[in-house]
């Protein structure tokens, strides 16, 4: 019934709106179409000068307004850099824009049409083109500058002594994997990869370097200002890396690992100080449509000191042995001593 | 040269008495398997507005869910049963939306809509020939592209949905049923569908080249031609050297998805279930892909460039600024979409080294594009300007595409770009330079050469209003999109309740939804006035209405087959001779007057 009446509101708005137009055309044949037109020409004049300045109005009001919520600092080495670039782009496109914006209204208005001016016919000037096309090209390679040395940085080899930890992207999860005590990511097939035998990467028992591996989802712990460098994959569909406070981004692909580093430059609790909201999280965000549950694709950062970070490491259980129960030795002992106790009992 | 033209023309003349003397015309050969060039314009255009209409809505939808996802609409369950379950829409359905709507105004509006319309329509007539080069090509060119909509439109009723995988259409989320409901039976018809549209448009191209290169009217050098002839041109040129390489990508993928075949696919573990594909690379569908997808864009931005120089000059009464560099800079344009397709790769795993060379390049083509602003504002200045709804938009596409071009200049920096890909402020400026701009320019060929295609006018101030909340409402909408994709929420996030960091824009998105809601409703009502204008419109009694110097408003008032009664005029200067010696307007027909001063 309310639709129904929405319905039947909009369709009378409609015809009203429909009418005045029509209407309007026969208005201008009685009072004279050439003086109507006259008319309506000054008043979208003044309607493009009027929305020229309503219009920088609000771009600055939009500024004020949402300044809090776009970009906290930045929480990595890296994503100070991409700032920097950012805003030196903000600047100078920021002035171009205001300019450009100005002089198209500005024209429209200034110039519209009066019986006392002839329009001026100017077809062209060599030197004012040239000059446009020079300036621009100063202007883009300066910023091509400044972006490739910031770009050739970021992408860089990761230092020597950077934290490894692979990311695995799956409908519609985060999965990671930490090298252990040897610092190597064992080798994985993903014809292994055997969620019900304890072995959901696909990792290679044989190859040693798994059996310290350790394997765990949705939350991923970071060392503060100690580079880490991830090691990016998927196992379905692409999905994409997305850590928007550290300003870094990587695509997860099938088929094809991919890498980035950086650096975090604060804890998760120093952040929470900075921003004022304890509840702030590093999140993890899918920036590649990857199907049904793409907007929900979430997983967890904590960004913590080397103390903490050690203590929960310690309290994990290298994959292998939660796959292969009998090679643990804490689960072995059990075993030996009833073992032993059979023995005794014979 | 030129009497190899004169005789073509002759022969074309001849044809058209031929015609004319039979009265072999019947309701279909002229309105539907017509060969008339005007006709199949209008047939693309108004398949494009129902396609428009179709796109709009879908975008109206998912901006529901967006400005309110915990809100429920029981009307949407009453129309899409299981897809708005509860009133809610359900999330394949709301990637089958977006999808849809991305490759429905990609495709179907503003390259079918766009350039097939205003290519059909304007070349022969401003260039000076009868018809196109083959008109049986050109018809079925429209029949195939008219084949490829059904195809699409059939894919929206099939029970697992429409693709659903974005417009992009990545494998291996495409390749793969398992996947995702919209990569089933939906995302066959996506490919067939789109292979006929490809065909579609590979007939008009080479139809609209050897047009303009064969056919031009005594006289016609090519540095006479309309600008809106040179952007249409290499509109085409783009279409026909890319498009294939879609054709191909296209047919790989549907050999992935039925055929076995491991062209994009490798190491995949799908629900479970381990797949024998190995040694595919999925990244190198993105790169056939947007080897067509980036000078896809200039194909839909290049015709309204061109649209908007005439519309500017014509209603400045001011010659366009600079002809040669507009000529220079389409050029480069054309030259440079091909050399910039990775840039929609930055943070694929691209090799850094590579990725610089796109930064360099992706930057030099905003050297042309502030050539051509520069001049269309040159263009204006000291002008003596008309404002009609026609001079409106295109001044509005001037505004979006400083705008919308401006924000490219953060996108095409790999460095900002790692922090901005697939956030919203991609949304915001494809829309604003590429969506927006272009169907600016569409809107201004609509109200300046309906006279033209319909023999009456648009009614006015029908087309006042539609431009004003046309303009206030693409700001409103996209403008702030910017801002949430700075902060750094993803795209194609339909809710955004279960995040700490990207849920801080909540009334932001119920405004941008309500706008939008108003912004559809008045494109319906600009559909009213087209539709009742054919009809009803006030009539045209002038054959040259806009006092314009190009060769369109010599022929009659509603020209038939042929354009032109008798001979085809001879052109005898360039299209631009506004307010020249005082003369307020100077048509190409007329000869160069002794004394006249050269430009």
């Amino acid at each position: 019934m309310q639709t129904l009446f929405i319905i039947a509101i909009l369709t009378l708005g409609f015809l009203i709106t429909f009418q005045i137009a029509k209407a309007s055309e026969y208005v201008a044949v009685l009072r004279g179409e050439e003086k109507v037109r006259k008319q309506t020409n000054k008043v979208n004049a003044f309607m493009l000068l009027a929305f020229l300045i309503i219009g920088l109005i609000g771009v600055y009001y939009c500024n004020e307004k949402f300044k809090g919520r776009i970009l906290g600092e930045a929480a990595s080495d890296h994503g100070v850099l991409i700032d920097r670039m950012l805003y030196i782009t903000i600047a100078l496109t920021g002035i171009v824009f205001v300019v450009t914006q100005i002089a198209l209204f500005w024209f429209s208005f200034k110039y519209q049409e009066s019986d006392k001016r002839k329009a001026f016919y100017y077809p062209h000037n060599n030197k004012l083109e040239l000059i446009w096309t020079v300036i621009p090209a100063i202007a883009l390679t300066v910023l091509v500058g400044f972006g490739l040395f910031y770009w050739f940085k970021i992408t860089g080899d990761a230092p020597k002594d950077s934290m490894i930890v692979e990311v695995t992207g799956k409908q519609f999860g985060w999965e990671f994997r930490y090298p252990g005590n040897d610092g190597i990511l064992g080798k994985k097939f993903y014809k292994k990869v055997d969620p019900a035998n304890n072995n959901p990467a696909g990792q290679l028992w044989e190859d040693e370097a798994n059996h310290d591996d350790l394997f765990m989802e949705q939350e991923m712990h970071l060392v503060v200002n100690k580079p880490v460098k991830l090691v990016i994959g998927a196992k379905d569909v692409i999905h994409d890396v997305g850590l928007a406070h550290f300003r870094m981004k990587m695509d997860a692909v099938p088929g094809t690992p991919t890498t980035m580093w950086f650096t975090p430059r604060f804890t998760t609790k120093e952040m929470a100080e900075k921003t004022g909201k304890p509840d702030f999280t590093y999140e993890i965000s899918c920036d590649q449509m990857c199907g049904r549950g793409h907007y929900s694709m979430r997983g967890v950062i904590v960004v913590e000191t080397q103390e903490e970070f050690d203590v929960w490491l310690a309290g994990k259980k290298p994959q292998y042995l939660v796959a292969n129960p009998d090679k643990d030795p804490s689960m072995a002992k059990p075993d030996s001593i009833k073992a032993v106790a059979s023995v005794i009992k014979e | 040269m030129s009497e190899v033209l004169n005789v073509q023309q002759g022969m074309a003349a001849g044809a058209v008495h031929h015609d004319g003397h039979h009265h072999h015309e019947t309701f279909v050969s002229k309105y539907i398997f017509s060969q008339d060039h005007k006709t199949i314009a209008k047939q693309f255009l108004i398949t494009g507005i129902i396609w428009a209409i179709i796109g709009g809505l879908f975008s109206v939808l998912f901006r529901l869910q967006l400005g309110y996802p915990e809100q429920s609409f029981p009307i949407l369950e009453t129309f899409f049963g299981n897809w708005a379950k509860g009133g809610q829409i359900q999330p394949e359905f709301y990637y089958a939306l977006v999808t849809m709507h991305g490759t429905v105004l990609v495709f179907f509006v503003l390259t079918a809509g766009l350039s097939g319309t205003f290519a059909n329509f304007l070349i022969p007539l401003q260039v000076g020939a009868r018809d196109m080069a083959s008109p049986f090509l050109n018809m079925l060119s429209y029949w195939f592209f008219f084949l490829a909509s059904v195809i699409m439109l059939s894919s929206l009723f099939i029970s697992t949905g429409p693709a659903s995988g974005g417009w992009t259409i990545y494998p291996p989320l495409s390749a793969l049923g398992e996947a995702s409901s919209g990569s089933k039976l939906g995302m066959d018809f996506w490919l067939v569908s789109m292979a006929m549209f490809i065909v579609s448009s590979l007939l008009g191209g080479i139809n609209y080249i050897s047009t303009i290169l064969n056919l031009r009217t005594k006289g016609m050098s090519m540095t006479r031609l309309p600008l809106t002839i040179w952007a249409l041109f290499f509109t085409a040129v783009l279409g026909v050297l890319s498009f294939p390489v879609l054709l191909s990508g296209a047919i790989l993928l549907l050999f992935d998805r039925n055929l076995g075949t491991s062209f994009f696919l490798s190491d995949i573990v799908v629900n479970g279930q381990i797949l024998p594909n190995e040694g595919g690379s999925a990244i190198l569908f993105q790169h056939l892909f947007w080897f067509l997808g980036h000078p896809e864009v200039y194909i839909i931005l290049l015709p309204a460039m061109g649209m908007v120089s005439e519309i500017l000059s014509v209603n400045s009464r001011k010659p366009i600024f600079g002809y040669m560099a507009m000529l220079g800079s389409l050029f480069a344009i054309t030259i440079l979409a091909f050399l910039v397709w990775a840039h929609h790769m930055f943070v694929t795993g691209l090799n850094p080294f590579l990725g610089s060379i796109f930064v360099l390049l992706t930057l030099l083509i905003a050297v042309p594009s502030a050539i051509k602003v520069f001049n269309w504002l040159t263009t204006l200045w000291r002008g003596n300007i008309r404002f009609t709804p026609a001079t409106l938009f295109a001044i509005g596409f001037v505004s979006l595409f400083i705008s919308g071009g401006l924000t490219g200049i953060f996108l095409g920096n790999s460095t900002i770009d790692i922090h901005l890909h697939d956030t919203m402020f991609v949304v915001a400026h494809f829309h604003i330079v590429m969506g927006v701009a272009s169907m600016f320019g569409m809107f201004a060929g609509i109200y300046h050469w309906f006279p033209k295609m319909f023999g009456r006018y648009l009614n006015n101030t029908l087309g006042y209003l539609h431009f004003w909340v046309t303009i206030i409402g693409a700001y409103l909408i996209f403008w702030p999109m910017h801002y949430q994709g700075l902060a750094g929420i993803p795209r194609r996030y339909l809710d955004k309740r279960g995040w700490v960091s990207f849920n801080q824009f909540p009334e932001l998105d119920k405004m941008i939804t309500i706008v939008s809601i108003v912004v559809f409703a008045v494109q319906l009502m600009f559909v009213f006035n087209f539709i009742y204008s054919i009809f009803k419109g006030r009539k045209v009694t002038n054959k040259n209405p806009w006092g314009a110097n190009t060769l369109e408003w010599t022929t009659p008032l509603r020209p038939g087959h042929g354009n032109w009664e008798g001979e085809i005029p001879e052109v005898h200067r360039w299209a631009y001779d506004y307010g020249k010696d005082g003369r307020e307007f100077i048509p190409q027909v007329e000869e160069i007057g002794e004394g006249e001063s050269k430009h």
